[in-house]
């Protein structure tokens, strides 16, 4: 019969809705609530060193809304002022300078996309499949358009000197979390940021300035940074030594894996977004993203990796950026074990979990790009599975 | 060319500031501390995360221990196991540490507590002295046990190969099931773990924890008899609750509710703290802290209020039970 919403008039063809000073600053309308970041109480002795999880399974396009993007804090997200803000560069460098923030909006500046993604994304697969949910499995990544100075601008008011070959980042916060960072990063594309998506950083994304450094692993997007020292060489920290270093199967470890490899998924379907319309049209979408440049070409496969198809990207792909992909297909209830594959302008092909085990073994915690698959059954729920 | 902007650091902002240490030594103040010394420090500020004798209380980082794991399933990663340099346990200690008080730990005290940490893993003797003068001269087991990244060369080959487009392989068989682990939050707004255990390695630091939640506000009535040394008993029990509640004057909540007028009180009632609803419903109940339910709670803390978010295993032996209730009754007035 016809339809009551179309037929019948509905309160809101009647009355009012809320006035334009309902909401100075908006919020998601309530019917979204479940579109929010998650914790995985297990994993972490305390939420103020924790982390949660972007939910991607409920994103589109390419942006991540700050309000949802993943935090991760050593020691608790700080509350500090602008005005009390204060960045110091020193050691090997000609001018020893502090800058306020005021300071900082005064040089030339940049925008810039970039995605942020933790290395221990993915982290708790290496030993088999165990989340449940893209948004755990691959949610410790979130991609923002930044504005601010390049690290470069700041570097040479400083003026560098040629014994300079590293620079220690340092956050302001109570967990004192550092970097080293060699001086040919630090002075080709590392972005100080003071904003994120046109509006200021979050309080959990570093407010008021943070440290970019783009395709790089997400812990030394040094947030609250304070402390730029020029060296000759690494200071070894904690977070580069103990922490977010890759220990292979025969004991020896890599250290200095910064760069984050190509990786893509399917946030949809999958376990947290089921197929409920039946059979018919389905859009197959997902992420992927590469630290060593541009995405070129996302393959999706139905069959578990018998056989692939290109998927569409949505835009082209932008270096360390997010890139959208689109499989359209026409599902008759099949049952399919969906996995998506990324290749990056260097030629570089995103590895199976297999392929990765050979080399690395399953005790890296850290860089697992592997290959994801969902086994979609026929009733449209899907579930994180290893194949063959 | 510059820009002309900002101005000068002073050398004793410089100072105030410029606090890493390097691998060589460089940043070292000078100072010394002893092991003796280093374990009472180490007692007072770091046992309640770290264990008394560095080995780790639940999920918090271990320090000691793990001696050739590296190269095994699951390995134990400690600053004996694992950590290459001295300096940056150093630095680290000084810079970070204690979680929640960092930068309270002088030079000599931060040697302290690193000879002590070093004799926890046996890299040296019980009337060692660690100083900046012999600071270069401890072995780190681990030292030689890194490479730098070599993906470029070992991965890179073999991961650019043209990509398979057809027939790519035989056969697909499922292999492993996340739902066989089920250890996924199932409700969006519900922080409790699903399952009890954390699988294989976390990410970021090591996996699950101590959460806390028990009880309530104040109630008085007081303890008609303090045996002093159960009291003291209890303290040192209760090291295992510190990381989550605090106990005694002014004591706020934390990552658990305080502790203070617990004995007495509906359950899921201190003013302030955001309880499960399964603690709510508890109190709803009719459910009241007592000797017997906390005593309960305490022993299994899932079991008997189930789905609460206290994420503690519970106290296997009665005395701690009774030990931590006559310390919580004494201090928690």
């Amino acid at each position: 019969g016809p339809d009551p919403l179309i037929t019948e008039v509905q309160p809101w063809a009647t009355g009012f809705g809320d006035g334009v000073d309902a909401t100075p600053y908006g919020l998601p309308i309530k019917y979204e609530a479940d579109v929010v970041r998650r914790n995985v109480g297990w994993l972490t002795a305390d939420v103020i060193s924790s982390i949660n999880f972007t939910p991607i399974h409920a994103l589109e396009g390419t942006i991540t809304p700050q309000g949802c993007a993943f935090e991760r804090h050593h020691s608790g997200a700080i509350e500090m002022r602008k005005e009390d803000y204060r960045l110091m560069i020193h050691g090997l460098v000609d001018r020893p300078l502090v800058f306020t923030y005021e300071d900082l909006e005064r040089f030339p500046r940049v925008n810039q996309t970039y995605f942020l993604e933790c290395a221990a994304n993915s982290g708790m697969e290496w030993a088999g499949a165990q989340l449940n949910g893209v948004q755990f499995t691959q949610g410790m990544i979130h991609n923002m358009e930044y504005t601010g100075v390049t690290l470069r601008t700041l570097l040479e008011e400083a003026g560098v000197q040629t014994a300079g070959k590293w620079v220690y980042v340092e956050g302001a916060d109570a967990s004192s979390n550092g970097r080293s960072i060699p001086i040919e990063k630090a002075l080709d594309d590392c972005l100080i940021a003071f904003k994120a998506n046109g509006e200021a950083l979050r309080k959990e994304h570093g407010y008021p300035v943070r440290l970019c450094v783009p395709g790089w692993e997400g812990n030394m997007w040094v947030k609250w940074l304070r402390r730029i020292e020029v060296m000759e060489g690494p200071v070894e920290s904690r977070e580069e030594t103990s922490k977010y270093t890759d220990t292979l199967e025969d004991g020896t470890s890599r250290k200095w894996t910064w760069v984050m490899d190509a990786k893509s998924v399917i946030t949809s379907p999958s376990p947290q977004m089921p197929i409920k319309h039946g059979n018919g049209p389905l859009v197959i979408t997902g992420l992927a993203w590469s630290g060593r440049g541009a995405i070129t070409k996302v393959d999706v496969s139905l069959d578990g990796g018998k056989n692939w198809k290109e998927a569409r990207l949505a835009n082209p792909g932008q270096p360390m950026a997010l890139t959208r992909f689109y499989l359209d297909i026409n599902w008759q209830g099949e049952e399919m074990l969906l996995q998506a594959r990324a290749t990056d302008d260097t030629g570089y092909v995103q590895p199976t979990k297999d392929q990765l085990r050979a080399i690395r073994g399953e005790n890296s915690v850290y860089h697992n790009n592997a290959i994801q698959t969902w086994w979609v059954k026929s009733n449209g729920e899907a579930e994180n599975v290893e194949v063959s | 060319e510059p820009f002309g902007l900002g101005r000068a650091a002073l050398p004793e902002e410089i100072a105030a500031w410029n606090l890493d240490v390097s691998p060589d030594g460089t940043g070292l103040p000078p100072g010394s501390g002893s092991v003796a010394d280093g374990e009472e420090l180490f007692s007072d500020r770091c046992a309640v995360c770290h264990g008394e004798f560095a080995e780790g209380v639940d999920n918090w980082p271990k320090l000691a221990g793990g001696m050739d794991t590296l190269n095994r399933k699951d390995p134990l990663k400690t600053v004996g196991s694992y950590w290459p340099y001295l300096s940056t346990v150093w630095d680290y200690a000084h810079r970070s540490m204690p979680f929640g008080n960092a930068q309270t730990l002088s030079a000599d005290e931060t040697y302290a507590i690193v000879a002590y940490i070093i004799y926890s893993n046996d890299l040296v003797d019980d009337d060692f002295v660690l100083s900046n003068e012999n600071f270069l001269e401890v072995e780190m087991p681990n030292a030689d046990g890194f490479i730098v990244d070599d993906r470029e060369t070992v991965e890179y080959p073999e991961f650019s190969k043209p990509a398979c487009m057809e027939n790519c392989k035989e056969s697909v068989e499922i292999t492993a099931h996340a739902t066989v682990l089920d250890v996924t939050p199932n409700d969006p707004n519900d922080d409790a773990p699903a399952a009890e255990a954390p699988a294989t390695d976390a990410p970021a630091e090591e996996a699950a924890a101590p959460a806390a939640e028990a009880a309530t506000e104040v109630a008085a009535a007081a303890p008609a008899e303090v045996d002093p040394a159960l009291v003291a008993a209890g303290e040192t029990v209760f090291k295992k609750c510190k990381a989550c509640h605090k106990i005694g004057e002014g004591a706020k909540h934390a990552t658990g509710p305080s502790l203070n007028g617990v004995v007495g009180r509906k359950a899921g009632g201190a003013d302030g703290f955001k309880y499960s609803p399964a603690m709510i419903a508890a109190g709803e109940g009719g459910m009241v802290w007592d000797h017997e339910t906390i005593g309960a709670y305490l022993k299994d803390p899932k079991g008997f209020v189930p789905k609460n978010k206290m994420s503690f295993a519970g106290l296997k032996k009665d005395d701690d039970v009774a030990a931590v209730l006559a310390y919580i009754e004494a201090t928690g007035q």
